[in-house]
């Protein structure tokens, strides 16, 4: 059951990751963007989201230190298990705050404003329950971690997330994590699964690429004539129109 | 010089009653889908007045459009890249839906199904976004013909400074009606705002167009755009836009909107502009400069150095002798009649407009005067300031010389042409007054006012000698798609208009094709025939004005006659 849960049901998720994502890029580019329904509602969202997407950007940045960087490699560089512990519990503590916040006031837009909630499908349903009860599952491990009994998952967790990345999945090292650990990661890994069906892949869209383009983007309508595939690249130097 | 070519349009305000045939055809061809219910690429503002979306003009509000920075350079007036980032998880200057208007539709049902009572049944009438009774109180066109001026019109953006002088009284009001759609600016701040690159100018013909593909409904072009002329459409999340209707033009058929103009006020040609100069002439500094400074990038189609260059930098030559026929061109800067919409948005719109001295005529008339004087105009247009200085903060930045010039052309043209039209010897001295002579007063004014089709609307045909490629566009078509023409209410797997793209431009070509190969106009019959192969099943009884040329009407568009073919 372990291995099930731990080794074969993540390779299954990140496998329906990676080529989901694959498969809706190629099937359904017109479909991918953010479905943004600020156009119905303004007073909500302009607390809401920001609160929501900025937290968020800081949680990713903690998972991405808690999970992906060894121990080892922090107190190498002289931080201290207390320290580290401090900053993780204070800075993700806020971060997570301003989601479950962020995503209350979304949440709660989204179901009592009209349109709103008639421009919401199943699956944005099914999508924001997963999302919620992964935030506050979460939000839960920071708290209560810190208040009751000590859990270092530094320990556990993260070299069972990055034994699966390295291919040598061992599935001990998170059996014996607190229960809000382990149900945090599974549905975490079942939220990757549906994550190339949902809105979430705006994600992917995170237009970095903003800030060194050229502002006006010429193209000519001869690129199009190879087929119905669009170009790599949509824009192409200001100076050779 | 690096010459570029520009679809451009011109029209002459003077001669637009106000009908709003282009925005219904307009909308019949482009945006007659759900999601799209509340826009309209043209639409027809009587000014003064608020517009659409209201107050659009008031860039304090809105933020659209370019500001010069201090050191000469231009930015966004509503932040640089970093700022966009910021805020791009909220946009701060986003138009609400009811700052254009509630969409709806009227409960027919009720009427239809209502069994015989004492009093007539009502169709309620239902919002199209909420699907919940509404209490209509605005629409695209709430104070059309100055209805409701005290209230409305009187918040128009662009009297400030003059709001003391207007009058909104019945007999001293004047007004006159702007179509507007999207500017096709060389200088697109729309373009500049969208984070994901998907708004790119066409290097062939100049025309700004969307890539749905590219776009990830950052929704940061809607407030780019200072003439919010760009729209979000809700149910596919998507932005979309005027399109200067490109598969009509690449064909050499004018757009819907001129096609059906019933004043026939609209100019279709190219101009040639120098693509170096773009950023130079947008940044000038003094705003009344900007009017001149977009005039004077538009090469000469007529200098053979602009032609050798055009040529080099590849434009065809039979485009090259096209835009030496342009009406857009001589308009501009052969008769200097033509102004732009607010140069001050320093994004160098491409549609222009020659000003109406219709409000100056109206008052003379009502004073018992000679309208057609060119002493009562002139003295007119001098002592009306405030037609003028209103025309002058929509066309010139508040520079009421440019529109003054251009009126004294107007009214001598009108007295000059009387002469001739009465039989008398035409008064030289009238063109020489505002610096013409009166062959090219005359031809002016045959192009004001004779101009067959093919002198209004100048199109070259887009190079593809394939038909094939023209076929499959599929980067450039925005609207076939589940969710675009044709494929009304229908939802995709991961929400509305998600899923595979069909690829369109198969049955534009198709209709194409049979009208153009056809032996009798496209009209009822041909029409109908076509429409059974191609039309019919893929457009589920709507209708598409895209291939219509105007001749003939197009199946679908009236009820059939006769009573056997009724089922």
């Amino acid at each position: 059951m372990d291995t099930f849960l731990w080794v074969v049901f993540p390779y299954i998720c990140l496998a329906v990751f990676v080529v989901g994502h694959y498969w809706r890029w190629t099937y359904d580019k017109f479909g991918w963007t953010t479905r943004s329904s600020q156009l119905y509602e303004n007073r909500l969202l302009r607390w809401g989201s920001p609160l929501f997407h900025f937290g968020m950007l800081g949680v990713i940045g903690g998972h991405v230190i808690g999970l992906i960087i060894p121990k080892s490699w922090t107190e190498a560089v002289g931080v201290s298990q207390e320290l580290y512990h401090f900053l993780a519990v204070s800075l993700g503590g806020v971060a997570g705050l301003a989601t479950v916040v962020g995503l209350a006031i979304l949440v709660y837009r989204r179901r009592t404003v009209g349109p709103v909630f008639m421009a919401t499908t199943r699956m944005d349903k099914t999508m924001y329950a997963l999302l919620a009860a992964v935030i506050l599952l979460g939000l839960w491990n920071t708290v209560a971690s810190s208040i009751f009994g000590h859990y270092d998952y530094r320990e556990g967790v993260s070299p069972w997330f990055r034994s699966i990345f390295t291919l040598q999945p061992d599935a001990s090292l998170i059996a014996d994590a607190p229960i809000g650990f382990r149900l945090h990661a599974l549905l975490a890994f079942a939220l990757f699964a549906l994550w190339p069906f949902t809105r979430l892949v705006h994600v992917f869209s995170a237009p970095i690429g903003y800030l060194t383009r050229p502002y006006i983007v010429y193209r000519s309508r001869d690129e199009a004539r190879e087929g119905s595939r669009a170009p790599q690249r949509g824009w192409e130097k200001a100076g050779r129109p | 010089m690096r010459p570029m070519a520009q679809m451009a349009m011109v029209m002459n305000l003077d001669k637009c009653i106000g009908c709003h045939t282009c925005s219904v055809t307009c909308k019949q061809a482009w945006t007659n889908r759900s999601g799209m219910e509340y826009v309209w690429f043209n639409n027809v503002e009587t000014r003064p007045g608020l517009g659409y979306p209201r107050t659009y003009e008031d860039q304090d509000t809105w933020q659209g459009g370019w500001v010069r920075k201090g050191n000469g350079r231009l930015t966004l007036r509503s932040g640089g890249r970093w700022k966009k980032l910021a805020t791009i998880f909220s946009n701060p200057k986003l138009p609400g839906i009811e700052d254009y208007y509630e969409p709806w539709t009227y409960d027919y049902e009720t009427l239809l199904n209502s069994p015989a009572t004492q009093t007539f049944p009502v169709a309620t009438p239902k919002s199209l976004i909420t699907g919940k009774d509404i209490n209509i109180r605005w629409s695209a066109n709430w104070d059309d013909d100055l209805g409701g001026s005290l209230e409305h019109a009187t918040r128009d953006p662009m009297l400030k400074g003059i709001e003391d002088k207007v009058k909104f009284e019945f007999e001293q009001t004047f007004m006159f009606y702007l179509p507007r759609i999207c500017e096709h600016c060389l200088n697109p701040s729309c373009a500049a705002s969208c984070p994901s690159g998907a708004i790119y100018k066409r290097s062939e013909d100049g025309i700004v167009l969307v890539d749905q593909d590219k776009c990830r409904g950052w929704r940061m072009c809607v407030s780019g755009c200072p003439y919010k002329k760009i729209y979000f459409n809700h149910r596919t999340g998507k932005a979309e836009k005027c399109t200067f209707c490109y598969p009509r033009i690449e064909v050499g058929i004018p757009t819907v909107c001129s096609e059906t103009c019933v004043g026939r006020l609209r100019y279709l040609g190219l101009v040639l502009y120098d693509a170096d100069r773009v950023l130079e002439a947008a940044s000038v500094e003094n705003d009344h400069d900007l009017y001149e400074a977009q005039r004077s990038i538009l090469l000469d189609p007529d200098d053979p150095e602009v032609r050798r260059e055009a040529e080099r930098a590849g434009i065809p030559a039979d485009w090259i002798e096209a835009a030496r026929r342009s009406p857009v061109h001589k308009l501009i800067n052969t008769y200097k009649v033509a102004l732009p919409l607010h140069p001050e948005y320093r994004t160098m719109p491409m549609v222009w407009y020659i000003p109406p001295l219709s409000p100056v005529v109206d008052v003379i008339k009502d004073t018992g005067h000679d309208a057609e004087d060119r002493h009562n105009l002139f003295a007119a247009i001098d002592t009306l300031r405030i037609p003028v200085e209103y025309l002058a903060n929509l066309f010139t930045a508040g520079d009421t010389a440019p529109v003054d010039s251009v009126l004294r052309k107007l009214a001598a043209m009108r007295s000059y042409m009387r002469d001739i039209n009465l039989g008398r010897d035409p008064d030289d001295s009238i063109p020489e007054s505002v610096g013409m002579d009166g062959e090219s007063l005359y031809e002016m004014f045959r192009l004001l006012a004779l101009a067959k089709y093919d002198e209004r609307y100048v199109i070259p045909t887009a190079h593809v000698e394939q038909a094939h490629a023209l076929e499959e566009l599929a980067t450039e078509c925005a609207l076939d798609y589940d969710g675009g023409p044709g494929m009304m209410g229908e939802s995709g797997p991961f929400g509305e208009g998600s899923g595979e793209l069909t690829p369109v431009a198969v049955e534009n070509f198709q209709m194409l094709k049979q009208r153009q190969t056809a032996d009798s106009m496209s009209g009822a019959r041909s029409a109908e025939s076509g429409g059974e192969d191609s039309g019919r099943g893929r457009l589920r009884g709507r209708l598409n004005l895209l291939n219509w040329d105007g001749k003939g009407s197009p199946t679908g568009l009236f009820p059939k006659r006769s009573p056997e073919e009724d089922e």
